[in-house]
């Protein structure tokens, strides 16, 4: 359905069920032109399953989805696994499911940082290249909306603070719109104009600031969590909880080393 | 064939000749022809692993000579319709979370015994059984000759249609779907592509080694291809190579013809393994 307005995808009070499982309940939001909005929530919260219910893979139980008409859609899955037995050069890969010129994929793989390597097989790139050339292929249709999964749940942290460089600068160059999940609170409050959280319902949404301070943010990434955003919620809640200055700086600079 | 005329007035000898090349040619024919299609839904069959898969809709043929002798239906029809009936059974199970390995193996084994048990009743195919399980490609005529061609050329043509879209369903299916492309519709491209393969390809090297003829060409392929298409044109290379190279060895060594040609084949996956490490 096409969506009336500036926004350019849209969600009205979707419900997604698998069998009797309600995996997302009364979901509502929309991405605007040029914003940058990050998902965030827990294992099985339903990240992924908001991402594809929008992009039309799974299909919604109630509620409607709307986009601009004819919106250029990138998708950057979370991974792409290519199966050893399939012989394929970046280049060739490009080119799926549509044709492009040399020339465009030449340009698409400077712009990601992987000039001049169109000639390798698909199967030997690290994490990072693989995400990049996914990127790449994403920019190739001239997206006004991005949309990533996760994508750079296999790199490490100097990796992925660099892919996220690499997504805003894409952003101010074509003003693409982009929404993408992350688990990575650092990266969240550097790069996203506006964060959604969710855990199978949209929890809080707001400036990456406004979300961190709310407490249903809290109660679901708190102590009881683990991994990194526990780690990094339980620093944060000590520089809160005891007003003590010299952790709340400690924050700041750390959350400037990393990002 | 000659006509009888031209046989009366030469000497036996030339005649056995004449006829001799008449029946290798088609032989030949059919084994190209036939490899046009196994080499592109081979890579297919290799790239999304469906080797086992591939098996269980090649012993389904048997059950479909079985149902055409009933029917008085012509071969072609009933391996068609049980290989696609298979193809179709598998990949809905498949959908539905069936552990495929177990299921495959229940499907393929129990299609070729059912198959066995069910010719088992018809005399006449009971004397020349082994054809249907290994082919007898020196006994293909000339309309055979004919359907093996049009079969593989519709495969090829139909593989060539949605080769883009198939190669980015069989990448990802996310991505696949991201680009407005139905995997599922893709998969049923692929299962009804297999399926006329499996009628095709019955008379040439049986039942038992079509997955053979599918899947050895294609890995031979792999070790020296770039890319996806380089790998499907290769084995088409590979299955013609092998086809013409089994008709020689089992002239030459009076050995069954269909094993022969996946002999040879398996030789040439063996020689290009090699050469790729060396």
């Amino acid at each position: 359905m096409s969506l009336p307005g500036p926004s350019l995808i849209a969600a009205e009070h979707v419900c997604v069920r698998f069998g009797p499982d309600e995996v997302l309940h009364d979901i509502s939001l929309k991405v605007d032109p040029g914003e940058i909005v990050t998902i965030l929530g827990p294992n099985g919260s339903g990240k992924s399953t908001l991402l594809r219910a929008l992009l039309g893979i799974v299909p919604v139980a109630e509620g409607r989805l709307l986009r601009q008409d004819g919106l250029r859609i990138g998708y950057v899955p979370q991974k792409l696994t290519v199966d050893r037995t399939m012989p394929i050069t970046v280049r060739r890969f490009l080119s799926l499911p549509t044709l492009v010129t040399d020339q465009a994929a030449a340009e698409a793989l400077a712009r990601v940082g992987m000039a001049g390597q169109g000639a390798e097989q698909m199967t030997t790139l690290s994490g990072g290249q693989l995400q990049r050339v996914l990127l790449a292929r994403a920019l190739l249709g001239k997206p006004q909306l991005l949309m990533l999964d996760e994508p750079t749940s296999g790199l490490d942290q100097p990796g992925e603070a660099a892919f996220y460089r690499l997504i805003e600068e894409v952003r101010a160059e074509t003003g693409a719109a982009v929404l993408m999940i992350s688990h990575d609170l650092h990266v969240v409050m550097a790069a996203s104009d506006r964060v959604i959280c969710l855990n199978g319902h949209i929890c809080c949404e707001g400036t990456p600031r406004v979300v961190s301070t709310a407490p249903e943010y809290r109660a679901l990434f708190g102590l009881g969590t683990q991994g990194a955003l526990a780690l990094y919620r339980h620093e944060h809640d000590h520089a809160h909880e005891d007003g003590h200055p010299h952790h709340h700086h400690h924050h700041h600079d750390h959350e400037h080393d990393h990002v | 064939m000659r006509t009888a005329t031209h046989t009366t007035i030469t000497t036996t000898m030339t005649t056995s000749t004449i006829m001799f090349d008449d029946f290798l040619v088609r032989a030949g024919l059919a084994a190209v022809g036939l490899s046009l299609a196994t080499g592109p839904l081979g890579s297919f069959v290799v790239w999304r692993r469906m080797a086992y898969f591939g098996d269980a809709t090649a012993h389904a043929a048997v059950l479909g000579v079985a149902l055409a002798l009933a029917t008085d239906l012509p071969i072609g029809l009933g391996t068609l319709t049980v290989a696609l009936a298979m193809a179709v059974t598998v990949a809905g199970l498949s959908a539905r979370g069936w552990a495929m390995d177990t299921t495959l193996g229940v499907l393929a084994h129990s299609a070729l015994a059912f198959g066995l048990v069910a010719v088992s009743f018809f005399p006449t195919v009971r004397t020349d059984l082994s054809s249907y399980l290994f082919g007898d490609i020196l006994a293909v005529s000339r309309s055979e000759l004919a359907l093996v061609w049009l079969g593989a050329l519709a495969v090829l043509a139909l593989l060539a249609w949605r080769w883009q879209r198939l190669l980015t369903a069989t990448l990802s299916e996310d991505l696949a779907h991201a680009a407005g492309i139905n995997p599922d519709r893709e998969r049923l491209v692929l299962l009804i592509a297999l399926a006329l393969v499996v009628a095709v390809a019955l008379k040439i090297v049986g039942a038992l080694l079509i997955a053979a003829m599918l899947i050895i060409p294609a890995a031979a392929a792999r070790s020296f291809a770039r890319t996806p298409e380089a790998m499907a044109a290769a084995a088409i290379v590979v299955g013609a190579v092998s086809g013409l190279g089994g008709l020689g060895l089992s002239l030459w060594q009076d050995t069954p013809t269909g094993p022969s040609i996946i002999v040879v084949a398996a030789a040439l996956f063996a020689l290009t393994s090699f050469a790729r490490r060396v």
